[in-house]
């Protein structure tokens, strides 16, 4: 009996996809890539999203400790996190900032409107450039910004109870303690 | 107690299985009949015991016993019945168990419906699909057990996101896994036909309903999501390129080439070694998909990531059951029988270049789904891929498809000629450039156009298809009628289902190219135009639910002075939750719908009031609830009959395969 050896490509290609996955594994969310972490957040030029409010810029950030948020009005899972973000506004008084991803103006303002809006400012980032220097690979995306303006933490996915009572709270709490 | 026999059997169910992978294999091993024929017991036993499992789960979610946790996390008392019920496979420990309840009821279907199968070939299967199970079992028992208790109970459980209560919701899983799931009688199959050396028509005959249910389940199940997407999500969209919805497109597409493959090996027997790997790789995909949706949260390719231990677990499934089956398939294909051969202008070659772009669509969805994982591995190229990338490829390669599947039925088994095709070709191509030429002009769209050129290709090549096959025009009307009647219901599915991809066609073309829509603040009794409508608010009015307080805008639609109605939007808050939703007002009509969503707003400066018009935007679930349809009528075939077996015959087989082992 005669093998091909063609026959063995599907295999491979399972192989690398299987090689593909466990390095997807051993990646940690919760860790942000070290390149960016305790770096400032990188420069950016957004568009507005609301007619009645600037977009945000890398000011806005400055001066207290936030939270930054990548969302799109395309995303299931931001519709899943949004209550957690309402709540985190306008309960625990948490300072929010969203950046409308690969998105349109008139689609983003919608998707708030819909479900309303947690963030102080918001900014349109049509073309996802502020996404990839952020390294973000998927929405949504949060990140910890502290009063200088530097990453300091990022969370993938949703913002679960369990995250933001285990990492987000306690490490908010410190950040805002440093001067 | 209840959660106790839940658990309980679902151990029972798991060393069934253990011993389902084994005995059967030992069994065909030896040629021994008794270890061989253990599997259609133990199939039938794990069914029932799965059953229990799941029964047991559902009436702890039914009674809000709130000591087992996940029951706590995932129930409230004061939900509507419906949505306890939905809740069940409304999160990763129930939905495993939704997905293992399906599988035994494959499995269990093997002995129930296939004692006509060749013995050897049923109790290979079966013992695939016991492994299979065992694998989903050993999961749900070690890393996702639903029935944990908890030490101290809560008084009530953690409430639910408003948005995720939908009846389209609640029944979109069950039909997915019943699609996603039927895929692994291909798959066990596949497999068992690679182990056994041999494929032959009974095969095909037998696994083409299962492929046929598999498909259309799944096809009603993605159409459910996007419908939900549509007046839930969308602000008009209802496809977003979402990882989760590619993930159930994958298995779609590959079942679709898979469909067809198998039609090919039925009829011809031929393109074996292909239709083999295409039914491993389909459930490979489906098994893919359900990681991806079911690692816990339904974000991207992270998902993996929030459970290691889990995501581990399942990989290393993938990794065994996929990989098993492809060593297998490399060994071992190329001792199969090669298949009959054809000409380059036949049925079997068109059905090929189907198969060769369905799997192109395939790949270029996997690859934009996984791309930020494969950029992740290789450092930072800064490239993301979105809905414009899935747009282009994945709308040239169908449009291509469909060129294809317009003419693919007019050709002939084995050799055709092209004298027979140019005719209905050529009425093909210039209805086509008319349809073109009149969009350019009066529609102003190119694409559009295009589009719905493509619609008629193939609404009116399936016509012609139909046509030939009951001989109209070349014999009189009345014998065609009665080739009508008589036409088998593969037929009528196939007619069905690919009329029913044209009405899609028209849906998603309409929709891409002229949809309208418009933002404006209205206030009581101001008006509002758009798509020839007149619409009026007509009142705002507070109103308080059973967990939320709403302003709800009346709406009054009149057309050239003629009123047709009134439709109403809601805007919600829930302040346990401080969530806020919108209930969109949806006018539907045949051939457009009018979609209304009030905004922030007040009486003095008037409401934000957003007003689509969406042109047959409907034709896109009707479009694939024909094809669903096709599917299942599809199924009534008699060819896919398996020839009666009477008791006789299993001695003969038993002598048979004791005759071999000597």
């Amino acid at each position: 009996m005669k093998i091909r050896p063609i026959t063995f490509l599907p295999v491979i290609i399972l192989l690398g996809i299987g090689i593909a996955f466990a390095f997807g594994l051993r990646n940690d969310p919760s860790k942000i890539e070290s390149t960016l972490i305790n770096k400032p957040m990188p420069d950016f030029v957004l568009e507005r999203v609301l007619d009645d409010q600037p977009a945000l810029t890398p000011a806005d950030l400055l001066g207290q400790v936030s939270l930054v948020n990548v969302f799109g009005s395309w995303c299931a899972a931001c519709v899943q996190e949004h209550p957690m973000l309402m709540r985190l506004a306008n309960h625990e008084g948490v300072a929010i900032y969203g950046i409308d991803s690969r998105d349109t103006a008139e689609a983003g303002a919608a998707w708030l409107e819909k479900y309303g809006n947690p963030y102080r400012k918001v900014g349109l980032d049509a073309q996802s450039r502020l996404a990839i220097d952020l390294g973000v690979t998927g929405a949504p995306e949060t990140f910890l910004i502290d009063k200088q303006g530097r990453i300091r933490f990022k969370v993938i996915g949703p913002i679960t109870e369990q995250i933001w009572k285990q990492q987000l709270k306690p490490m908010m709490d410190l950040l805002e303690a440093e001067s | 107690m209840t959660a106790e026999i839940g658990n309980f059997t679902l151990i029972l169910a798991f060393l069934l299985a253990i011993v389902q992978s084994l005995a059967p294999m030992i069994g065909a091993k030896q040629s021994n009949m008794r270890l061989m024929l253990l599997a259609d017991y133990t199939a039938i036993g794990q069914l029932i015991f799965v059953g229990i499992s799941f029964f047991a789960l559902t009436v702890t979610f039914i009674y809000s016993d709130f000591s087992v946790e996940l029951v706590v996390l995932n129930s409230h008392s004061l939900k509507p019945l419906l949505y306890k019920i939905s809740g069940v496979w409304g999160n990763h420990e129930g939905s495993i168990l939704l997905w293992v309840l399906i599988l035994c009821l494959y499995g269990a279907a093997v002995p129930m419906f296939g004692q006509a199968l060749p013995v050897r070939l049923k109790a290979l299967s079966l013992g695939v699909q016991g492994m299979i199970a065992t694998g989903f079992l050993g999961f749900i028992l070690f890393t996702s057990n639903p029935f944990a208790r908890l030490a101290i109970p809560p008084a009530d459980g953690s409430g639910l996101n408003p948005l995720l209560q939908d009846p389209g919701l609640a029944f979109h899983p069950p039909f997915l896994y019943l699609g996603y799931v039927g895929f692994s009688m291909a798959f066990s199959f596949s497999v068992a036909a690679l182990i056994d050396g041999k494929i032959d028509a009974l095969w095909a005959r037998w696994l083409r309903p299962w492929v046929l249910s598999a498909w259309a389940f799944l096809t009603i199940g993605i159409s459910l999501g996007s419908l939900w997407a549509y007046y839930e999500l969308g602000w008009g969209g209802w496809w977003f390129w979402d990882p989760v919805e590619n993930a159930s497109l994958l298995p779609w597409l590959a079942g679709t080439a898979l469909l067809h493959c198998t039609l090919v090996v039925e009829r011809r027997h031929a393109l074996v070694n292909w239709t083999i790997l295409l039914g491993i790789l389909t459930f490979s995909l489906s098994l893919i998909g359900t990681f991806l949706v079911r690692s816990g949260v339904l974000t991207s390719v992270h998902a993996f990531a929030t459970d290691p231990e889990r995501g581990i677990y399942i990989l290393l499934m993938l990794l065994l059951a996929s990989g098993g089956a492809l060593t297998l398939y490399a060994l071992r294909s190329s001792s199969l029988r090669i298949g009959n051969g054809f000409d380059l202008l036949s049925k079997e070659a068109g059905l090929t270049v189907n198969n060769i772009l369905l799997v192109c669509a395939t790949a270029v969805v996997f690859l934009g789904t996984f791309y930020p994982l494969l950029i992740d591995l290789l450092g930072d190229d800064k490239i993301t891929v979105g809905p414009p990338y899935f747009n282009l490829y994945f709308g040239v390669i169908f449009g291509i498809l469909i060129i294809f599947m317009g003419v693919g039925p007019l050709l002939k088994w084995r050799v055709d000629n092209w004298k027979n095709l140019s005719r209905p070709i050529s009425f093909l191509i210039g209805g086509s450039l008319l349809i073109i030429l009149g969009f350019l002009l009066f529609g102003k769209s190119a694409l559009g156009g295009i589009g719905l050129a493509l619609a008629f290709w193939l609404f009116a090549g399936t016509l012609f298809g139909f046509g030939r096959k009951i001989r109209l025009g070349s014999q009189s009307l009345s014998d065609s009628w009665r080739l009508v009647k008589r036409m088998p219901a593969g037929t009528y599915g196939f007619l069905l289902a690919h009329i029913g991809v044209a009405i899609t066609v028209v849906g998603v073309t309409t929709m891409g190219v002229w949809s309208q829509e418009t933002i404006l603040m209205m206030r009581a009794n101001q008006q509002a135009t758009l798509g020839g409508y007149s619409i009026e608010l007509t009142d705002v009015r507070e109103k308080n639910g059973a967990n939320y307080s709403a302003e709800t805008a009346l709406f009054s639609l009149s057309k050239q002075g003629k009123i047709l109605g009134t439709v109403s939007s809601e805007r919600r808050y829930y302040p346990v939750r401080g969530m806020q939703t919108t209930e969109a007002g949806i006018y539907v009509r045949p051939t457009h719908n009018l979609y209304l969503a009030i905004g922030e707003g007040d009486k003095s400066k008037g409401w934000a009031v957003r007003i689509y018009f969406h042109p047959f935007v409907s034709w896109i679930w009707i479009g694939s609830l024909f094809m669903a349809f096709g599917g299942f009528i599809a199924l009534a075939d008699r060819r896919l009959r398996l020839p009666k077996l009477e008791t006789k015959s299993i001695f003969e087989t038993t002598i048979k395969i004791a005759g071999s082992a000597k």
